[in-house]
């Protein structure tokens, strides 16, 4: 599972606005297995999220979801994602980003099986993403 | 003379059997019954003390969080205190002022060093997030707000609640037949 970024920032009003984008290489197995994929009998998604996790002065821990998809049942577990853009908009509550190098990026999942319990799975692997001391002003997006 | 047919035969069982019962009888089956009902209560606080929601059973109401789940499924609750709401995590929440509870999923937080946390929710299959649910004025969800975090659920047998609440009718008549079933079930 690796991941390889960029990154720039923007201001916007009183909270900062981050810009990431990502790759996302990740083979998503089921855990007690080994090497037996993760959709098995009764696992009918996967809901996989890619989450930033940071602290600021404001607050203590910040978790923001930039991307997520839905893996059904069928669908390749193998992920080769370039170029990716992050869906969610990456505010800050505050101006936390600027500067801040200890931005972790974590590809987690929540397995939904057709019935039973609903576990949040967390990827081995995260990738830290600093962000720069000073705000890009002329960023087209 | 022709012999009466199956179902008048049944009817008129079921009549000399209520006949049959005596004063003594009949007062033991409404106790019996009113013992199933204080049973099937107990059981419901017990739910809500251990996992520490109000509403330890929910049923899904809209197609927002498809294809995970579906109208008529059924959502199994905790809301302990001690678990810390992160993203990712599927919360069933009450917007002030409303009564119906939402299913969403965790989409930011952002938590203070004394636990203090405000979060945003989405539902999986909307474009857009929650802001637009919350209350005027109102941008985050908080503790409070939260009847418990989906841990596990089962397909479609929520459909029931959802068609007593439908159709009244079907409502008065599954609880008409279920008092008589216990009534007249000689045990």
């Amino acid at each position: 599972l690796r991941k390889n970024v960029e990154d720039f920032t923007g201001p916007r009003e009183r909270s900062d606005l981050g810009f990431v984008t990502f790759d996302i290489t990740a083979d998503i197995l089921n855990g007690k297995n080994g090497l037996r994929t993760i959709f098995d009998w009764n696992v009918k998604q996967l809901f996989l999220y890619l989450s930033a996790e940071y602290s600021t002065k404001n607050n203590a821990l910040n978790q923001v979801v930039l991307w997520d998809k839905i893996l059904l049942r069928g669908d390749n577990p193998r992920l080769f994602l370039k170029d990716m853009k992050s869906k969610y908009f990456f505010f800050d509550d505050g101006n936390g980003l600027k500067g801040n190098r200890n931005v972790t990026l974590t590809l987690s999942w929540n397995v939904v099986p057709n019935a039973g319990i609903l576990p949040l799975v967390t990827g081995s692997g995260h990738v830290s993403v600093p962000f720069p001391d000073t705000y890009e002003t002329t960023k087209s997006y | 003379v022709p012999p009466p047919s199956v179902p008048a035969m049944l009817s008129l069982d079921f009549l000399d059997d209520v006949r049959r019962m005596n004063k003594r009888q009949l007062y033991y089956q409404v106790l019996n019954f009113g013992m199933i009902v204080s049973s099937a209560l107990m059981i419901w606080k017990g739910l809500m003390v251990v996992t520490g929601s109000e509403s330890p059973i929910v049923v899904v109401l809209s197609g927002s969080m498809e294809p995970a789940f579906h109208r008529g499924d059924l959502l199994f609750l905790t809301n302990r205190i001690e678990d810390p709401i992160r993203v990712g995590e599927i919360v069933v929440f009450r917007i002030e002022g409303r009564e119906i509870p939402i299913v969403h999923r965790v989409l930011k937080i952002h938590e203070k060093q004394n636990g203090d946390i405000k979060f945003l929710t989405k539902g999986d299959n909307n474009a857009v997030d929650d802001r637009g649910l919350y209350k005027r004025g109102q941008h985050w969800l908080e503790k409070k707000d939260v009847v418990g975090r989906a841990r596990g659920f089962v397909p479609y047998i929520g459909i029931v609640t959802i068609l007593m609440n439908d159709y009244p009718k079907f409502k008065y008549a599954v609880l008409f037949l279920l008092g008589l079933f216990v009534l007249v079930h000689r045990e």
